[in-house]
């Protein structure tokens, strides 16, 4: 009944090295059944290399297309380079999400620190980047052009901060949005039971509304599972560009 | 094929497609996406995590200034203000259409892609 249970993490295999807890858990089972699923989709679409694609190879096609070109459009041609990088955070928060909506699964990506590692991977690959391409002449970006320089103690240390903010509100998004979903669907799942338990013989009746919002939550639920891992992305992207430019 | 005309040649098909997809993509110019599904709720949930984001990021670093460097509760008061500021300067920046610069976006250069433009 409680509609948080569905988080809790289940170490299947007891594992501490170092001092750090490495068990294997339920979260990184589903970590690992996403990764070989994004293997297995990709590399038995692609055995084929059919000019007309079967089913298979029409999605993995699919989401290459879809990846290719939301980093063309969104990072500029220039980021061609980073492609790989892109499509596997696109393909495993797709993939966390999605394996999520499958009753009895886990979602990792309702975790912040799940969520907070890949945005930090992302914070730091973009920096490295914006550091490798133009050196020290990055760190002119967090002065705002045009800003009197009486004003600099104060501009600064805000542009740090809404720099820093990046991997912060791209994990909160994510993870926020999923936990949220998930948490609605079993509440409104709960008001069933409620009901049925309250109510006797009308209760069953009653009991169908949450039903009824519960199948219309799962679809929207799917559209977000998919939204977020497209906004992830798509921000991923976004800051790859500004790496590049600056600007 | 049926009709009896030779069959394009795969490169020439390519390069059809290849001029068809770049016509379609001059018509519908640069998307418009402003990082989060547009709507009420869209919006409230940016608004949301932006200034969440900031407040973590303004709190949590005092926080760990002040323990680093010894002068609470200074850090903590001063970045408290400063990640408050850049929240709502975020907030504004993300609805006057500078989508996601950080810092380095002109006023002016409203070209971005994520950008609401005017």
């Amino acid at each position: 009944m409680d509609p948080l249970h569905q988080f809790q993490i289940n170490p299947y295999v007891q594992l501490v090295i170092a001092g750090y807890d490495v068990s294997f858990s339920n979260s990184a089972l589903f970590m690992v059944i996403a990764v070989a699923l994004i293997y297995g989709v990709m590399k038995h679409g692609m055995a084929s290399r059919a000019l007309v694609p079967g089913r298979l190879q029409s999605l993995a096609e699919m989401f290459y297309e879809f990846v290719a070109n939301m980093v063309r459009d969104n990072a500029g041609h220039d980021a061609k380079p980073y492609f790989p990088f892109v499509f596997s955070i696109f393909m495993f928060v797709l993939f966390g999400n999605m394996l999520g909506m499958i009753p009895y699964t886990f979602t990792f990506t309702s975790h912040i620190i799940v969520t907070f590692t890949l945005a930090a991977t992302v914070f730091v690959f973009v920096t490295v980047l914006a550091l490798m391409k133009h050196g020290m002449h990055f760190f002119s970006f967090f002065m705002p052009h045009g800003a009197p320089i009486a004003l600099a103690p104060i501009l600064i240390p805000i542009e740090v901060i809404s720099y820093l903010m990046r991997p912060v509100s791209l994990s909160i998004r994510l993870f926020a949005n999923m936990m949220a979903g998930h948490t609605m669907l079993k509440v409104f799942a709960g008001f069933t039971v409620l009901m049925i338990g309250g109510l006797g013989s009308i209760g069953f009746l009653a009991g169908l509304v949450p039903v009824a919002i519960n199948i219309a939550l799962t679809g929207f639920e799917f559209l977000v599972a998919f939204l977020q891992a497209y906004v992830f992305t798509i921000l991923t992207c976004l800051y790859i560009r500004d790496a590049l430019e600056l600007h | 094929m049926s009709d009896g005309k030779p069959p394009h040649s795969l490169d020439e098909l390519e390069a059809r497609l290849r001029k068809a997809r770049d016509a379609q993509a001059e018509k519908a110019g640069p998307s418009r996406f402003a990082g989060a599904p547009q709507g009420p709720i869209g919006v409230a949930w940016r608004i949301g995590v932006e200034l969440v984001a900031a407040m973590i990021v303004g709190v949590g670093g005092g926080y760990l200034l002040d323990r680093w460097l010894g002068t609470a509760p200074w850090g903590l008061v001063v970045m408290f203000f400063l990640g408050a500021a850049a929240g709502i300067l975020n907030v504004y920046r993300a609805f006057t259409g500078l989508g996601y610069a950080t810092g380095y976006g002109r006023e002016e250069d409203n070209g971005r892609p994520d950008g609401d433009g005017h």
